[in-house]
């Protein structure tokens, strides 16, 4: 990296573009931070939660009396107590007029369905007490028989909630022959049968855990009638709302902050069980509560991601043309729909296709009911599980003709020259290059040279062989075009707020409704406004997270802070720059077409007459002399609704070495170029690059939630639950190609989760490569070095046999 | 209860704890030094960590009581006058952490993973840092900015004296 010092930068460089260093770094490396369990107010109570041991079970008693007479205990409040109270958890996307879905309480009234239920809750004057009471409810629990497997809850009863009759709760479809979009795939596949090729397989999605390193915490204080509600989450405009809406709290009496967050990765977009208790504990007590929970809890508890099976169909001629794909999904939702469960699958709909050029297509996800912890967004949210999908597909495909897999890729994904393009699955690309990242990510990871090693230890039996990974993915970020969202029966919009205020000192402030946890938005932001209004990057100051300071927001998630977020900053500074041209016309008697703006100065054309930005805001706030009529102020709001996704794109590119005789897999080189558009901060977006690898990357080789046959998670705890450390990971080569996006005037498309959706297949497809020659067609995720071996050793079985 | 007397932060402290707290326990609830966080109930994440009698231990694996007599140091306590330390300058400069939850256990841990070995190669400082574990940066950036310390100390050989004056 070059170092560059910002502070002697050359003012007529722009800001967009330099790798700031971030504003937000200050208060997190000394320990000045306020992440909401550093916060405390007088009089505060402490909850703890009972959870429920059992999977699926119905409650016959609660018995409070010890709990209640335990130290420093202010109440024990049970589901009976809450019933008419807490309302239902929502779902915000009914993603079928039919969709089934249970009734969701945030405390289980008579009967739990999954083990880590909230059934009771304790108050008392301390955490600790807290904790030593709810050892002390006991709960009488009458089991009831659980389902735990997705093709068994399919199939029929058990039911995970026998009172729908049905373990189904929705089925969704896509077909291009329908919509217009495409031809009828089972006729592209019949054709294939006859005289071209099928790849027909079974790939597992396993269940993963967000794993955000703050585990989640809420402090309510109850000030009179209002509500001021800290939470760590990744949406505090969304908790707002359903917080009025399911306890029927008028909207304006609540508020809701979200200070330092610590993560979130899709787990932190929810509207929580948690939260509402702590809501109610604080109106039954009158006092402030606070609940933070423990990793086991949070592990437990807090949404899970991913988890479903694929059932794939892809048809191709002879000589590597892809035609047909069929997408056939069971999608676990867990035991409740949260805020977007149903919708996760639906939104890989749209990217089963990927950079190919299909011309049939059908996707169906089939939304299944287990008596496991529910799932919900998490970093990619059903476009990883579509790119693994297709990447493990078109490197099967490969495998199957004899080909060389980027080779296969190109003569089958959309060339530069044919953008825009509008695809299988009913989205218009807008732009991108993928020969030029995949021609720069070969010469990065030097892929001839590494595919000649290859041949050598293959041919020389080497124990330990090399396989290369690709992965040449595309995803949708900028989330989302209200109307999109509209025709999926989402129920919410997709636009982004901003504020940008210009103080009388010539300082300005921008309000984001973005709420960042992580990403750096104070930065971006910062550069963003420095270079549209022309003041110093110093001068910006970004404030965010807190529905008093920014009311309207729909928060962060779906790679659209920048997309959509950014772009409303944008429209808000150059509404601040109209209104000051007014008031730089009118003071300087010019007319206001012949005024030119730049480096934060109005001039009239062809003379040296001018004023700055800060000298029109002063003038607004003097107020003494301004053209008649004109509102005092050159403040602005702006809300921005995007007119399509983006589509981030790139190519990696994995060398794996795998270990024949024990199964280890070592990831030897990684090499990424992805093409995100413009880049704001290149600091921040490789960063973004690095995290997002190492999550995609952990659930090829190493996490999964495992439940035994009672539904009790046993990898609930981070002894258990494998998040790799530095140790387990290399240093990545990463790059980037430019195609900006056509449709936003920043020309970004986002980079939030673009190193997770690309980085899963291209390890498992490395792992396949290096012992696909000895038999072995698959290994499900994670391909951990028992997995690897037991592979090995039923392939070396097989082929002994025959 | 048991009285403690407890050096953190460069300032003497003398305390009644209940003898189940934990060290990360009196320092955010007693001291309010909420600047060490706590990320998980068994000892994995690293979060916690902090500096005793200048060597790095996860703060939620000591009892309060067993700090009776003994210097912390916490992330609150590496700058001085408004100076930070090479290592919280390293990591701003290398954009080493994005939400900052894992940060002062990360710093702490690095600080003392260059006492023990002023000049660590990339994988050692890997499994030096093995005990803390980071969700956001994909550590790339924390093993260029402990880097960046070991080799902006390495030629006055100065690199073993930070953590000892930390």
């Amino acid at each position: 990296m070059t170092a560059v010092d910002e502070r002697v930068a050359d003012a007529a460089v722009p800001e967009i573009g330099k790798a700031r260093r971030r504003k937000e770094d200050q208060r997190l490396i000394t320990g000045r931070t306020r992440y909401t369990d550093n916060l405390s107010l007088s009089g505060m109570l402490h909850l703890g939660m009972v959870r429920s041991p059992f999977a699926h079970a119905r409650i016959v008693a609660v018995n409070t009396g010890a709990a209640q007479g335990s130290p420093g205990v202010v109440a024990v409040l049970t589901g009976a107590d809450l019933a008419d109270k807490q309302g239902s958890l929502p779902c915000a996307w009914p993603i079928t007029d039919d969709q089934k879905a249970p009734n969701h309480p945030a405390v289980a009234v008579d009967h739990v369905s999954f083990a880590g239920e909230v059934v009771a809750i304790v108050v008392a004057r301390s955490a600790r007490e807290a904790r030593d009471a709810i050892e002390l409810v006991d709960v009488d629990y009458e089991g009831l028989p659980v389902v735990l497997d997705l093709e068994a809850a399919v199939a029929g009863a058990p039911y995970a909630h026998p009172e729908l009759g049905t373990n189904v709760s929705a089925t969704w479809v896509y077909d291009s022959d329908q919509a217009g979009t495409g031809t009828d795939v089972d006729e592209e596949i019949a054709k294939a049968r006859e005289g071209g090729v099928i790849i027909e397989r079974t790939y597992r999605q396993q269940r993963l855990i967000p794993a955000f390193m703050e585990p989640r915490s809420i402090l309510v204080d109850p000030t009179g009638e209002q509500l001021t509600v800290w939470s760590a989450t990744q949406v505090p405009h969304f908790v707002r709302i359903f917080l009025a809406l399911v306890l029927g709290i008028p909207e304006s009496k609540i508020r809701v902050i979200a200070p330092d967050v610590g993560g979130g990765f899709g787990g932190k977009l929810q509207f929580t069980p948690e939260e509402v208790l702590t809501v109610l504990a604080a109106r039954h007590t009158g006092k402030p509560c606070k609940y933070t929970e423990t990793r086991s809890e949070s592990l437990v508890s807090a949404h899970h991601g991913r988890d479903q099976l694929q059932r794939l169909t892809l048809a191709a001629t002879k000589d590597g043309t892809v035609t047909g794909l069929k997408v056939d999904l069971l999608a676990n939702m867990g035991a409740y729909l949260g805020l977007v469960t149903s919708g996760i699958p639906v939104l890989g709909a749209f990217m089963y296709n990927s950079i190919y050029k299909f011309a049939g297509y059908r996707f169906t996800t089939t939304n299944v009911f287990t008596n496991t912890t529910w799932t919900d967004a998490y970093r990619g949210a059903g476009r990883p599980e579509a790119t693994f999908a297709i990447e493990r597909l078109m490197d099967d495909l490969a495998a199957e003709l004899g080909r060389d897999p980027l080779e296969l890729r190109e003569q089958n994904w959309i060339k530069h020259e044919e953008f825009p393009f509008s695809t299988v699955a009913g989205m218009t690309y807008d732009s991108g290059n993928y020969e030029a990242a995949t021609a720069r990510a070969k010469e990065l990871f030097g892929y001839e040279e590494l595919r000649a090693e290859q041949q050598l230890r293959r041919e020389s039996g080497d124990p330990v062989q090399l396989g290369i990974g690709v992965s040449t993915f595309t995803e949708m970020c900028g989330i989302a075009p209200s109307r999109v969202l509209g025709a999926l029966k989402y129920v919410g919009g997709g636009w982004e707020h901003a504020s940008i205020r210009v103080l009388p000192t010539g300082k300005v402030e921008v309000v984001t409704g973005a709420s960042a946890h992580g990403q750096g938005h104070e930065t971006a932001w910062s550069q963003i406004v420095a270079d549209r209004l022309g003041v110093a990057f110093e001068d910006v100051e970004v404030l965010h997270g807190d529905t008093a300071i920014s009311p309207r927001g729909l928060d962060t998630y779906g790679s659209r802070s920048l997309v959509v977020g950014g772009m409303a900053v944008l429209k808000a500074a150059d509404k601040v720059i109209e209104k000051a041209r007014t008031i730089a016309a009118h003071q300087l008697e010019a007319n206001p077409d012949d005024l030119e703006f730049a480096g934060g100065r109005f001039t009239v054309k062809g003379t040296d007459k001018g004023m700055a930005l800060g000298e029109a805001a002063f003038a607004a706030f003097q107020s003494h002399n301004l053209p008649d009529g004109f509102e005092p102020s050159i403040d602005a709001d702006a809300t921005y609704d995007p007119v399509n996704f983006s589509f981030p794109h790139g190519t990696h590119l994995a060398a794996m070495e795998v270990d024949t005789e024990t199964g280890a897999t070592k990831l030897r080189k990684y090499v990424c170029v992805d093409d995100v558009g413009n880049v704001v901060n290149p600091l921040i977006v490789e960063g973004q690059v690095h995290g997002g690898l190492a999550q995609g990357i952990a659930q090829a080789l190493f996490e999964e939630a495992v439940y035994d046959e009672y539904g009790t998670l046993v990898s609930g705890s981070f002894v258990d639950y494998l998040v790799p450390s530095a140790a387990d990971l290399p240093s990545f080569i990463t790059d980037r190609t430019v195609s900006a996006a056509t449709t936003n005037d920043l020309g970004v498309k986002g980079v939030g989760e673009a190193g997770t959706i690309a980085s899963t297949p291209a390890i498992v497809n490395g792992v396949l490569d290096a012992i696909r020659h000895l038999g072995v067609k698959d290994v499900v995720m994670p391909c951990a070095p028992h997995k690897v071996w037991r592979a090995l050793q039923a392939a070396s079985t097989k082929g002994g046999a025959q | 209860m048991t009285r403690i007397s407890v050096n953190v932060d460069g300032v003497a402290y003398s305390d009644e704890v209940e003898n189940r707290t934990l060290l990360v326990q009196y320092l955010r609830e007693q001291l309010g030094k909420t600047g060490t966080v706590i990320g998980c109930d068994t000892s994995n994440c690293g979060a916690c960590t902090v500096h005793f009698d200048g060597r790095s231990i996860k703060a939620c694996t000591m009892m309060a009581v067993q700090a009776d007599g003994h210097d912390v140091t916490t992330i609150e306590g590496l700058a001085h006058d408004g100076v930070l330390h090479p290592m919280q300058a390293a990591f701003h400069d290398s954009h080493a952490l994005q939400c900052g939850f894992c940060t002062p256990g990360m710093i702490m841990s690095s600080i003392d993973l260059l006492t023990e070995n002023a000049n660590p190669t990339e994988a050692e400082i890997r499994e030096g840092l093995d005990g803390n574990l980071c969700r956001c940066t994909g550590y790339q950036n924390i093993v260029r900015a402990v880097q960046q310390v070991a080799d902006a100390s390495a030629p006055a050989g100065a690199s073993a004296s930070m953590g000892a004056s930390s």
